[in-house]
């Protein structure tokens, strides 16, 4: 079975976050790490591999400046190859026009399953994946929390706000998956070192025969008119715990008349 | 006005909409002279046909009864069939649930149309709509508008704003179908499962007790638990132990996860990174345990005890249970 998972390469979030002060968007100049909720799908495409006995796992990532790095700690981790489409053009690039460009690079791969995170880190638009189920004509099953696959039909448990839903449909699919749900495996050295001379395919907007029209900041059709500080909250009383402290929490939620 | 007509996706459970959709019915009326709602249920949607109205909904488009399949898709293309007909809203409404962010992904490629998703608020400008946003952890605060053709999808984070009923008559139900829907309409739900749930909903609760990292284990999150319980709440939780696998995904708080306002949030080993302050700076009152002084989550609480969770909780819920 083949499998690909959409990673994105991201600011690395420990870092403070920064705004570009030209479009209001986040700045992406820095050097980029591979978003953690990606990790789960990673690991997930992975184990559903192995359990199928064959098949190969392909990373799909769009990114500015040709960027790897990121891509690299998921081949470190058992992912075969990846594809990268990287072009001046596609800075701005809103959820929409992001599963544009990312249907055409799927599409030359022709998995079986498409594993995404439910959303982002940094942006967190949380459309894309079934908007690229959408654009390729498959169905989705967004939030898992459990994935099988046999007889080429997906088996699903999707989260519900009580619970979860077993949910099934035909391969090919798009599934998307919530953080927590595997342990993603840390890369070995030689995973590491092996990464290193995986293939990464790179590829530019005219190789998708995509027109930059459709994609950027031009083809979003949104902007960022400002971005200010919100007011701030006023911080209130911080008392060092001597052992007494919780008396004061009590006290304040008997004034609330809540005990 | 600053636009002329306005769709609502109601989202309902056991034949009630939910609060969220009835927040944005309300919202639709002071930005548009003409509010509609779509929806859909077991048996169709026209049972809520005098709740919407009652929010000013004038016309319910009525998808009908989904049975099995997963909703996306076919309230998708029962939009985009609308969308088609002529009688094209402007802006379309959509709450972040999770049926309905599948509705708003699918859509948007069905109309080609971009989505601005997260939001917090909606001003009526001049040129229209702009959206209101709550960046790093609601220190800055973005507004943005599209530039493209409308219709203009929103996709807008519960608890933005107070919904309020208008009085108005029942709507007027109209029944329409989602077109072909191919492959894309193939998953459907062969079970539901209940886990074990007391108390109030999390984003409903009036108190939300929520564990962080700084419990250690999995194991003491019961702590959380029982305060919760005892204070008649719901239990949260931050990022961190969602992502380690110690609580489920629909108990998290914060930016990727439910907004939530209760009258008090009791963060219990939550620093308060950005990711988590989103989802419950706008609680009334605000009360933080944690061991680390320097936690960020201090600078928003009202209360807040630098000591350890596994000390403080133990004597905390000793002490309310004497109360009772």
């Amino acid at each position: 079975m083949n499998i690909v998972v959409c990673v994105k390469q991201i600011p690395d979030p420990a870092a403070p976050p920064a705004i570009d002060e030209a479009n209001g968007t986040l700045a992406r100049s820095g050097k980029l790490v591979m978003d953690d909720s990606d990790s789960y799908g990673v690991e997930m495409a992975l184990q559903l591999a192995e359990q199928a006995g064959g098949g190969e796992v392909t990373l799909v990532s769009m990114a500015p400046n040709g960027e790897t790095s990121g891509l690299r700690t998921a081949l470190a981790m058992g992912a075969a190859k990846a594809i990268l489409v990287s072009d001046e053009a596609l800075a701005g690039s809103d959820a929409l026009a992001t599963a544009k460009v990312l249907a055409r690079a799927v599409g030359r791969v022709k998995p079986d399953l498409i594993v995404a995170a439910t959303e982002s880190t940094d942006g967190y638009t949380g459309t894309t994946p079934v908007q690229l189920a959408e654009l390729l004509g498959f169905p989705s099953i967004t939030f898992a929390k459990q994935i099988s696959v046999s007889d080429g039909k997906l088996a699903v448990q999707r989260q519900t706000e009580v619970g979860y839903d077993e949910v099934e449909c035909q391969l090919p699919a798009v599934v998307t998956v919530t953080a927590g749900v595997v342990e993603p495996r840390y890369p070995s050295f030689k995973g590491i070192m092996a990464a290193k001379s995986k293939p990464v395919d790179q590829l530019t907007l005219s190789d998708l025969g995509l027109d930059a029209s459709e994609v950027g900041a031009t083809g979003s059709g949104q902007e960022v008119l400002s971005v200010v500080d919100a007011p701030q909250r006023a911080s209130g009383e911080i008392i060092v715990d001597d052992g007494e402290a919780h008396q004061r929490v009590v006290q304040f939620l008997q004034e609330l008349k809540l005990v | 006005m600053a636009v002329g007509r306005v769709l609502v996706v109601v989202e309902s459970v056991g034949g009630q909409a939910l609060p969220a959709s009835l927040e944005l019915l309300t919202e639709a009326r002071s930005i548009a002279g003409n509010v509609d709602a779509i929806a859909w249920g077991a048996g169709g949607a026209a049972s809520l046909a005098g709740e919407v109205g009652g929010y000013g909904a004038a016309r319910l488009f009525d998808v009908g009864d989904v049975g099995d399949s997963l909703p996306g898709p076919v309230v998708a293309g029962a939009i985009s069939g609308i969308v088609a007909s002529g009688d094209a809203p402007e802006v379309i409404l959509i709450p972040t649930t999770y049926d309905c962010r599948d509705i708003a992904g699918r859509l948007s490629v069905k109309i080609n149309r971009p989505v601005i998703t997260n939001v917090i608020d909606l001003e009526a400008g001049d040129d229209g709509i702009r959206s209101v946003h709550s960046l790093f952890g609601g220190t800055q605060i973005a507004t943005a508008r599209f530039t493209g053709d409308k219709p203009w999808i929103f996709v807008v984070r519960a608890k933005s704003f107070a919904p309020l009923q208008s009085g108005g008559p029942a709507a007027e139900v109209i029944p329409v179908q989602p077109g072909d829907l191919d492959a894309t309409g193939a998953a459907t739900i062969t079970s539901h499962h209940v886990e074990s749930q007391t108390g109030p909903k999390l984003d409903e609760a009036d108190v939300v007790v929520s564990g962080g990292r700084g419990l250690g284990t999995k194991e003491a999150y019961a702590m959380v638990e029982e305060l919760a319980e005892l204070l008649k709440g719901a239990a949260g939780a931050s990022r961190a132990i969602v992502d380690a696998g110690w609580v489920p995904y629909a108990r998290q708080v914060g930016q990727t996860g439910k907004t939530v306002k209760p009258t008090v949030y009791i963060a219990c080993g939550i620093s308060g990174a950005t990711q988590h302050l989103v989802g419950m700076k706008g609680a009334k009152h605000i009360i933080a345990i944690n061991k680390d002084q320097e936690a960020p989550i201090f600078s928003v609480a009202d209360v807040g005890v630098v000591g350890d969770v596994h000390q403080v909780m133990p004597k905390l819920i000793e002490a309310i249970k004497a109360l009772a």
